[in-house]
């Protein structure tokens, strides 16, 4: 729901928590067996279940509380408790705050005296977890301390040994050290959620001294948002996927109008270093296992010159997905989450443009879109909105994205067979194939030189040589270019044969690799048996002689549809093909 | 600020509130009057009138008000 999104207004959420509860009931979004979640208070924590119920049901998560009496969080858990043993909870948070501390350190303390009071404190939480562990065996949260709202010694309350700057931050930490080494426990980290909010509007002691609330009423949603996130990572709710838009979302600038050299990224300014960051923040988040994508209204080769920048952090192969095309986002994103098996709502879907994150948010059930305004606000906006809270991190985690990337390729193999002849239609591919021309003589003869893999003969020629075989009439010689939607490829493929009696003996046939699988060589043929048909001609023979590189082309002939006629040691293989009844095989490029 | 824009705006708060379109407050309303309306509830009252007049209600105000009358004056006096 839009009203619970990062970055929510807080006091609206208390204001309208009924109207909102009603709304998330009716929606129906949240499903399933209600997680019981036991809120045990060292203050009030009424509205703290109420905005944490919203939270949760916008995740999915229904959920039913059993609130302990005011500030009886110890005896709670401490005594036998049947209401709390019947209630059976799958989570217990612990609500305790600054206020609950009772072994502050004095001036007349001694460091002993200090060690043995914060000792005390930590152990009287220790026994509680122990206690709750062996009893409940349930998820255990339990909050760090905020720093404090009046320091007992200024500046130096930090360093000194009876400041409390200094007994919270190392309470905290042993809090911090418990947690990391004992599983199904955590802390919710209010010392951070009370800095990002302000300390001194979370302490406002207006709503202790009233109604014992340790946290100010406005901060209690900015709480109850961070305690969901890490109650929804627990059980799974996090995101999987990082859904990105390219233009001004990854890079300033529109790459197809700007080009690759002009778009915003690296360091040359303040915004190019503010994408910069951006990407920087997104390689964090793969690293832990999220899967980068792409959705862009784009030329997928232009966009992706994007990435091929040397400043560019992000790379082309650091996405697992790519759906760069003109095709409406939320069908793009759709597609992709079945190519990955991933459901929807495993997505974050980012995109600078209101429109686009409209559709999507109206067309994708579940994903979630922030409201994105400046760049600089990218990665706190993501971040912030806890979609890919970790409850922990996992070997698993790290390798994930390695696993996406491999099967992102064989997919896309997959696919290339499944649906080759739409993918070569879809270049609209022109072809222009005739006799040597004096233009390209210079091409032509250089193409004979460079070219290895697709190389029958790997005969190598000159310019001269080209001009004089281009005026032999004994000859047939042919160049061949190919034009598709993206570009010009120029002269791409040769092939010259000469004429002996009925039969055109083929000398040289070669292809550059770039238009590997495009029925080039197909076009070739035809126009070459075209122009044998129309010398008179009745049979091709052909040659392949093996190189340490040509090896690529070594059955070519056989796939042409030509008879090997023979093979010598040395592997040098004879072919022939009858051309009365040929019948042209290029089906995707026009000539 | 007259009483009645004053009203206007107290209303609306007790609707979203309470979530109840059909309440209407006047001078005499008390929590009793109004279903919902705890010491719990008190809190996100005070604060939501706070929030919506820009004010800050002082400690000895927020339990000593006996009627949403006497919220009202205490609004007058001080927007």
């Amino acid at each position: 729901m839009r009203e619970l999104e990062f970055p929510f207004n807080g006091e609206y959420i208390v204001t309208k928590k009924r109207a909102i509860k009603r709304q998330l009931l009716e929606s129906g979004a949240a499903s399933g067996t209600p997680k019981k979640i036991a809120i045990l208070g060292g203050s009030t924590t009424s509205h703290i279940k109420d905005c944490l119920e919203l939270f949760l049901l916008d995740k999915g998560i229904p959920c039913e509380f059993y609130e302990s009496e005011y500030n009886k969080y110890y005896e709670d858990l401490m005594f036998d408790n049947p209401e709390l043993k019947e209630f059976g909870p799958d989570v217990i948070f612990i609500h305790t705050t600054f206020r609950n501390l009772k072994n502050l350190p004095t001036l007349a303390d001694s460091k002993e005296d200090v060690a043995s009071k914060l000792d005390a404190e930590y152990k009287k939480f220790e026994t509680l977890w122990v206690r709750a562990k062996s009893v409940y065996g349930c998820v255990m949260i339990q909050n760090n301390f905020e720093l404090p709202y009046i320091r007992n010694l200024g500046s130096i309350d930090s360093t000194e040994y009876r400041g409390y700057i200094r007994f919270v931050n190392e309470l905290n930490a042993r809090f911090a050290a418990y947690a990391e080494n004992n599983e199904g426990f955590w802390l919710n980290d209010i010392n951070y959620a009370s800095a990002c909010f302000g300390l001194d509007k979370w302490a406002e002691p207006s709503y202790w001294q009233l109604y014992k609330y340790a946290v100010a009423l406005p901060a209690i949603p900015y709480m109850a948002f961070e305690l969901s996130n890490l109650i929804g990572s627990i059980f799974g709710k996090q995101k999987k996927v990082v859904c990105l838009d390219l233009d001004n979302t990854l890079w300033g600038g529109v790459i197809g109008d700007d080009g690759p050299e002009r778009i915003e990224i690296g360091q040359e300014t303040a915004l190019a270093e503010t994408y910069s960051e951006f990407q920087e923040y997104l390689k964090t988040l793969a690293a832990r296992g999220i899967l980068l994508t792409i959705n862009s209204k784009n030329e997928e080769d232009v966009a992706l010159k994007g990435f091929e920048r040397p400043d560019s952090v992000l790379k082309a192969s650091d996405f697992v997905a790519k759906k760069i095309n003109w095709n409406p986002k939320s069908e793009n994103l759709v597609k992709m989450a079945s190519e990955l098996n991933l459901l929807p709502e495993s997505f974050v879907f980012v995109d600078d443009n209101p429109a686009e994150r409209e559709i999507v948010r109206q067309q994708v059930k579940g994903c979630r879109v922030p409201e994105l305004t400046t760049p600089e606000t990218y990665a706190y906006m993501i971040d912030r909105s806890g979609y890919f809270n970790p409850a922990a991190i996992s070997e698993d985690d790290l390798k994930r994205v390695g696993m996406y990337l491999e099967n992102a390729k064989r997919l896309e193999l997959e696919e290339s067979f499944a649906d080759y002849g739409e993918y070569l239609k879809s270049l609209e591919m022109e072809g222009e194939i005739g006799p040597f021309k004096d233009i390209y003589f210079s091409r032509i003869a250089q193409l004979t030189n460079k070219s290895n893999q697709f190389n029958l003969t790997t005969k190598r020629f000159s310019e001269n040589d080209i001009i004089n075989m281009a005026s032999d009439a004994n000859r047939i010689t042919l160049y061949g270019k190919l034009i598709d939607k993206f570009g010009d490829n120029g002269v791409v493929s040769v092939v010259e044969g000469i004429i002996d009696g009925d039969t055109l003996d083929i000398e040289l046939w070669l292809m550059s690799c770039r238009v590997l699988k495009r029925d080039m060589e197909y076009a070739m043929l035809d126009k070459l048996v075209a122009a044998a048909k129309s010398r008179g001609l009745t049979k091709l023979t052909g040659h392949y002689y093996p190189t340490a590189k040509n090896k690529m082309v070594r059955e070519f002939y056989d796939g042409m549809g030509f008879t090997l006629v023979g093979e010598d040691a040395e592997g040098n293989r004879s072919y022939y093909l009858d051309i009365a009844d040929y019948e042209n095989k290029n089906r995707y490029i026009k000539c | 600020m007259t009483r009645e824009e004053i009203y206007e705006r107290v209303n609306d708060v007790f609707r979203d509130v309470f979530d109840d379109d059909s309440i209407t407050v006047t001078d005499e309303t008390t929590a009793e009057d109004i279903e919902g309306w705890d010491s719990l509830e008190h809190v996100s009252l005070m604060m939501a009138i706070g929030t919506e007049f820009g004010i800050k209600i002082p400690l000895n105000k927020v339990n000593s008000m006996q009627n949403v009358g006497e919220m009202v004056d205490f609004i007058a006096e001080t927007c």
